[in-house]
């Protein structure tokens, strides 16, 4: 008897329809600054509210006048962040003080909330050694270059927390463009292995220098990635700072409970170009959508919210906006003074117990540097 | 004291420094349960537990990055990548972060971690097994690259480089795992970093090599001893950054020189040899420097591998060339 095949069995196109179904975008507060999610309200108190959008704030300042230091040659590389300010500050103040930070090149402004001094960050940009001269205390290492190599490193920082007994978590910051790269899987897959406590947070602000987002991957959202790794995969309002810090504060209680970690999408957009070294983003965005994220944008939502509570004054934003602008002039007087490096220097830091070539090195080296 | 193979004293090593300092770990693929695939870590996880030495996911990227943020914890990491030729895959981790953490962060923070890793020819593996990849690793500041040629050293260097507070990686040739057996002091002791070791006091001839080309160095040498040729037999041990000093005072002694290197001639560590001895030395010289080094092929395929590998007759050949200049 013939086996008559009627139909095939797999539906390959049901099969990833509904992929994305658990991923729906977590928001609480909308661009209008409303609460649209009043059960999940994050417990913070007025004195927080205020201290949150405070910080916002501050970044913006920080990328405004890191901007102008750019142009005027007072600053070297930088990496803008405007439109950034909810997922960056939110997620930074979810962290512990012992929380370790692997960041990426434009998470500066999260390092500098952790403890990294303002001028030392600006020396950073410079291209100074003393720039990356961190404090024992500060938990953080400064700002990866390569794309993704901070995740599988996360991993390692979370396991080692595990191991400890620490009550901390390793929080590790990507783009968009940074989920295509073997070591975001890799990373994440480990810290699952091990159910280490690491937040994975993809800034997905839709390019990655001039590729959308759209052509790094046919996933739907990039949250869903986290299924492959078998560890939960949240997609956030990143212009949604309220949303943000419950989502962060959520993962991280769930990470240190002994779950293991978690990834989190965070929505946002980059309003400047990739970097300040001659990026134009005319080339790749159209104004139309530059000016449909600025609608979206996190400072006015989060001031027209706090303004109806009663807690925020234009006013109180302007005085602050002075004092993180002299805060900035400071810092940048104090890069100025750094002592100029030496070969020296880089010799000596170069192993613990030097071996025979950067000894004879130290010797031509120190002679030629004290003259 | 225990007569040992080269894999014997590498396990006996990872054991005692497990026990010396409780922020070892040893960790890779298929060193648990297993004891690694060459039998390194056996008995390991069994006797020190599955928080010492564990498992994990295949993926050599991961590993790099779990040992960088594990010392980075303040942990000592003493990961295993499975074969050498697997190494591109954490090329990052080594050469673009752990190898410049010091440097990068202003002294500021160390990296005390020691990756191990089986390479060499010799012994028929499949493709990407075997090569002779050192000479990549040896351009990057902030590593050592330690070669061990006998169980010795093997054991001795291997606890001093999990004792060092930089990277190095640490690379066990497959060939001398278990050709020979040798004394090994059954109590955990230190070979110097950084130091040449000499395998032969010679007078005539220095032959300068590190690795598997010791033994083939060795056998040269007592077949031209025959010859009334006396050759001094220098390992580097230490195969990046070199001492130089051991080199050139034997060169001085002897003023006459081969360098032997397992890697194809074109590039690598025994050309950075030929080079500083030319010109550091050259006047000391009574004859050319010669340079035994494999053809500029990829690793050959297995069967293959004798015809390709450089071997004893190459060196006698090549020193007896310089002793006729």
């Amino acid at each position: 008897m013939a086996n008559k095949k009627n139909s095939k069995l797999l539906d390959f196109e049901a099969l990833i329809k509904d992929e994305d179904k658990d991923f729906k975008m977590v928001q609480i507060l909308n661009e209008k600054g409303e609460i649209v999610d009043p059960d999940h309200l994050p417990d913070l108190s007025d004195d927080q509210l205020v201290e949150l959008m405070s910080k916002m704030v501050w970044a913006r300042v920080l990328d405004q006048r890191s901007t102008a230091l750019n142009r005027q040659g007072r600053l070297g590389f930088y990496a803008p962040t405007a439109g950034h300010e909810a997922s960056q500050m939110a997620s930074v103040y979810a962290m512990d003080k012992g929380d370790f930070i692997l960041p990426r090149y434009r998470d500066v402004p999260e390092l500098i909330q952790h403890g990294l001094p303002i001028y030392k960050a600006f020396l950073w940009s410079r291209g100074h050694v003393e720039g990356n001269n961190y404090p024992d205390d500060l938990r953080a290492l400064p700002p990866q270059i390569i794309i993704g190599a901070q995740y599988v490193q996360a991993a390692g920082v979370a396991l080692g927390l595990k191991i400890k007994g620490n009550k901390n978590v390793a929080f590790a910051y990507t783009g968009d463009g940074g989920t295509s790269q073997g070591d975001f899987y890799e990373g994440m897959n480990f810290a699952g292995h091990f159910d280490a406590p690491a937040i994975f947070i993809v800034e997905n602000n839709e390019f990655a220098i001039s590729v959308p987002r759209s052509q790094q991957t046919v996933a739907k959202t990039l949250a869903q990635k986290a299924v492959a790794v078998g560890i939960p995969g949240v997609q956030v309002d990143g212009m949604d700072p309220l949303a943000v810090y419950e989502v962060c504060k959520e993962a991280r209680d769930w990470a240190l409970a002994g779950n293991g970690p978690v990834l989190i999408e965070t929505m946002t957009y980059r309003y400047g170009p990739h970097t300040l070294s001659g990026d134009d983003p005319k080339r790749y965005r159209s104004a139309e959508l530059d000016e449909l994220w600025h609608q979206r944008d996190p400072i006015n939502r989060f001031r027209t919210y706090l303004q109806g509570k009663g807690l925020w004054s234009d006013e109180q934003e302007e005085k602050l906006t002075e004092t993180y602008k002299a805060e900035i002039k400071e810092a940048v007087d104090q890069a100025d003074k750094a002592e100029k490096q030496t070969v020296t220097e880089f010799l000596t830091n170069t192993y613990e117990v030097q071996p025979q070539n950067i000894k004879e090195q130290l010797n031509i080296y120190r002679q030629k540097e004290s003259n | 004291m225990a007569k040992k193979t080269m894999i014997q004293a590498i396990t006996a090593a990872l054991g005692q420094a497990i026990e010396q300092d409780d922020k070892v770990l040893v960790f890779g693929e298929d060193v648990g349960k297993n004891g690694g695939v060459f039998r390194a870590t056996e008995g390991l996880q069994e006797k020190y537990g599955e928080d010492k030495v564990f498992d994990t996911p295949l993926a050599e990227s991961g590993i790099g990055g779990l040992a960088i943020g594990l010392a980075l914890e303040g942990l000592r990491p003493v990961p295993e990548i499975q074969f050498f030729g697997f190494i591109f895959e954490t090329m990052d981790s080594i050469g673009g972060q752990m190898s410049r953490m010091r440097y990068r962060m202003d002294n500021t923070r160390s990296m005390p971690i020691t990756i191990r890793s089986p390479f060499g020819g010799g012994v028929h593996t499949p493709e990407m097994h075997s090569d002779n990849f050192e000479g990549l690793i040896a351009q990057f500041p902030g590593i050592r690259v330690v070669i061990p040629s006998n169980p010795y050293d093997a054991k001795g260097l291997l606890l001093s480089s999990i004792k060092s507070n930089d990277p190095v990686l640490f690379l066990e040739h497959m060939k001398l795992y278990r050709s020979f057996r040798e004394e090994v002091p059954d109590e955990a002791y230190e070979v110097p970093l950084d130091q040449c070791g000499i395998s032969r006091e010679g007078k005539d001839v220095t032959i300068v090599t590190y690795g598997a080309m010791v033994r083939e160095s060795l056998k040269a040498a007592d077949n031209l001893a025959k010859e009334n040729i006396d050759a001094e037999v220098i390992d580097l041990r230490t195969i990046s950054p070199i001492d130089y000093d051991t080199i050139l005072a034997s060169v001085k002694k002897t003023s006459r020189v081969v360098v032997v290197q397992e890697a194809q001639r074109q590039a690598g560590v025994g050309n950075n040899v030929v080079s500083e001895i030319s010109q550091r030395a050259i006047l000391s010289l009574e004859a050319p420097i010669g340079f035994v080094a494999a053809p500029d092929t990829p690793f050959p395929f297995g069967q293959a591998e004798n015809d390709w590998l450089p071997n004893a007759s190459d060196i006698e050949a090549k020193v007896k060339e310089a002793m006729s200049y």
